[in-house]
């Protein structure tokens, strides 16, 4: 059988020039990076060359700037509560967005238990926020913006640019999330105006629990771990030194070959979203039609639910994922699916598909091909349909709010 | 993460549909995470002679409500309000402990159609 892999937002495979790297600094080259003798120093230059590959690949304009990290989650940890608790005497204010990661939104949460307030801004339909939002928010005590640049979910690409030049004019240190649009659009710290950006290894062909935050020089940070004097203090512990060579050299190749991938991918991605949307009835598109990340696919689709399709599509060797309720564990539709307006119901349908560099135009068609009838199959065993909704007439009230939102578009329809 | 089992239900639901103008129909909502099922009886002399079920859920739902339908065809009315979650589940060899709450939709499924069909005698 074939076998597609589509969830390259949730992980990568380890590209086989970057495994090749980094196994020389598991076993040959295995010092410290603290150590002063031959050792120690070989570990301390491949860490140091990393470092410069990382600074390269987001236009960092010195190394320092760059600390690695445990992962993607710690370095947004880092940077947002690092920043927050540097800044209390300044105030207690964050600004984030709804649609955030939950590595962000959890840490703010936190910081909100710890007396920060925070203002979560609600997206628009296709999941962005405006610089004008941004703006209206912020008030004399406001110490951080903390904006992703591309969301994991859906892929939308967030207007940074414009988000930092409010936050330039305030004064107020901006962060950005861009864990999922390194290695697949341009990202430059200079360009994006950002103080702070985090971003992690293994959405980029690098290996897992590797991260890195770029901090611009001058930005009042503290430290929120403490230990040795690694990383210039700003992440003790003793170096991930084959992870770190992994990292670097992921983003170098991503980098590379970003706009040959990007080009070629946002093709299939077109096709895909032009043909399901023709193929198959009640499908929503998830996230900007244009400005979203170019190997990113998400729809929902109506009267089904995503773990059953997600299980379908595993059976024919095609690999995708859904933000439904059924397959959070907490049982709770995605964040993101709520805060851009779609109801439970619909949210329950949703499809997240994420290509990456080895996928070809025939993974592309044999999709296009298995989907429709687990779609027509999963539909004729609903009892949902269109204008048909048993349960709103009987003695289920789970979907009640849902119910009359259906009612209200068919009637208009008609 | 799934037994054989409720991947053969999943993958060959039995009694997928809906019973034309049934003698009884239950349908429930799964308040923990917003799943609806569907059942249609059809009983002559207290035996359900038919059963069918429609499900809007996860693999879990579709498999329980497919193996809920199987216990309950030629039981008698009775015998079927035997049946609970529980023992749906020990029939499926067992679900992921995050999905125990998706078995409670498919025995309350089958109890909302008996009682439906159970008022109607009554009526
Ligand atoms: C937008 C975003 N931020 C942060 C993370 C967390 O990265 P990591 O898995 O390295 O902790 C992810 C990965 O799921 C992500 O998609
Ligand atoms: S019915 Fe929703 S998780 Fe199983």
């Amino acid at each position: 059988m074939r076998k597609v892999y589509f969830d390259h937002s949730a992980t990568t495979p380890v590209d086989p020039a970057v495994a090749e790297e980094m196994m020389k600094y598991l076993t040959e080259h295995f010092g410290n990076p603290s150590s002063i003798h031959a050792f120690g120093r070989e570990a301390r230059k491949a860490v140091e060359k990393a470092r410069q590959q990382v600074a390269t690949a987001i236009g960092a304009s010195s190394v320092g700037e760059i600390a690695f990290t445990g992962t993607g989650t710690e370095a947004d940890n880092m940077a947002i509560r690092g920043v927050a608790y540097a800044n209390r005497h300044k105030g207690n204010h964050i600004i984030t967005s709804a649609v955030e990661h939950s590595a962000v939104l959890n840490c703010c949460k936190q910081l909100e238990r710890e007396g920060f307030s925070v203002t979560v801004l609600p997206p628009d339909q296709y999941g962005r926020v405006t610089a004008q939002q941004v703006a209206d928010a912020i008030t004399d005590k406001t110490i951080l913006i903390t904006i992703m640049h591309a969301n994991n979910e859906i892929g939308t690409i967030m207007p940074i640019k414009e988000i930092s030049e409010v936050a330039r004019e305030r004064k107020i240190i901006f962060h950005t999330d861009a864990v999922q649009s390194v290695g697949k659009i341009h990202v430059n710290v200079d360009e994006l105006g950002v103080d702070l950006l985090t971003l992690s290894g293994h959405k980029i062909y690098g290996p897992k629990g590797v991260g890195a935050m770029y901090i611009r020089k001058g930005t009042f940070w503290h430290p929120i771990m403490f230990g040795g004097g690694q990383e210039r203090r700003r992440r003790p512990g003793t170096e991930n030194v084959a992870g770190i060579v992994g990292l670097g050299k992921a983003v170098e190749l991503a980098t590379q070959r970003m706009h040959a991938d990007a080009e070629r991918l946002s093709k299939y991605r077109d096709r895909i979203i032009s043909k399901v949307l023709e193929k198959i009835p009640h499908t929503i598109l998830t996230g900007h039609p244009k400005e979203r990340l170019p190997n990113h696919v998400s729809f929902c689709f109506r009267f089904i639910e995503g773990e059953s399709m997600l299980l379908m599509l595993d059976m024919k060797g095609i690999a995708i994922s859904s933000g439904s309720a059924c397959t959070s564990g907490s049982l709770e539709p995605s964040h993101v699916l709520t805060a851009i307006g779609l109801s439970k119901e619909v949210a329950h349908g949703s499809l997240r598909l994420t290509m990456g560099k080895d996928n070809t135009e025939e993974d592309v068609e044999y999709f296009l091909e298995t989907l429709p009838p687990i779609i027509e199959r999963l539909r004729a065993m609903s009892p949902l349909s269109e204008g048909c909704n048993p349960c709103a007439c009987s003695t289920c009230t789970v979907h009640e709010e849902d119910h009359h939102h259906d009612h209200g578009e068919i009637e208009e329809e008609f | 993460m799934y037994s054989e089992k409720v991947m053969d239900h999943f993958t060959n639901p039995r009694n997928v549909g809906e019973i034309e103008n049934p003698d009884g129909v239950g349908q429930v909502g799964n308040p923990s995470c917003g799943d609806i099922m569907k059942i249609t009886l059809r009983v002559e002399d207290n035996v359900i002679k038919d059963i069918k079920f429609k499900t809007f859920g996860c693999g879990a739902a579709v498999a329980t409500s497919s193996m809920v339908t199987e216990m309950a065809m030629g039981k008698t009315i009775e015998e079927a309000l035997q049946i609970t979650n529980k023992s749906v589940a020990e029939a499926l060899e067992g679900l992921p402990p995050a999905k125990m709450h998706c078995s409670n939709l498919a025995a309350d499924a089958l109890k909302a159609a008996i009682e439906d069909y159970l008022k109607k005698q009554n009526a």
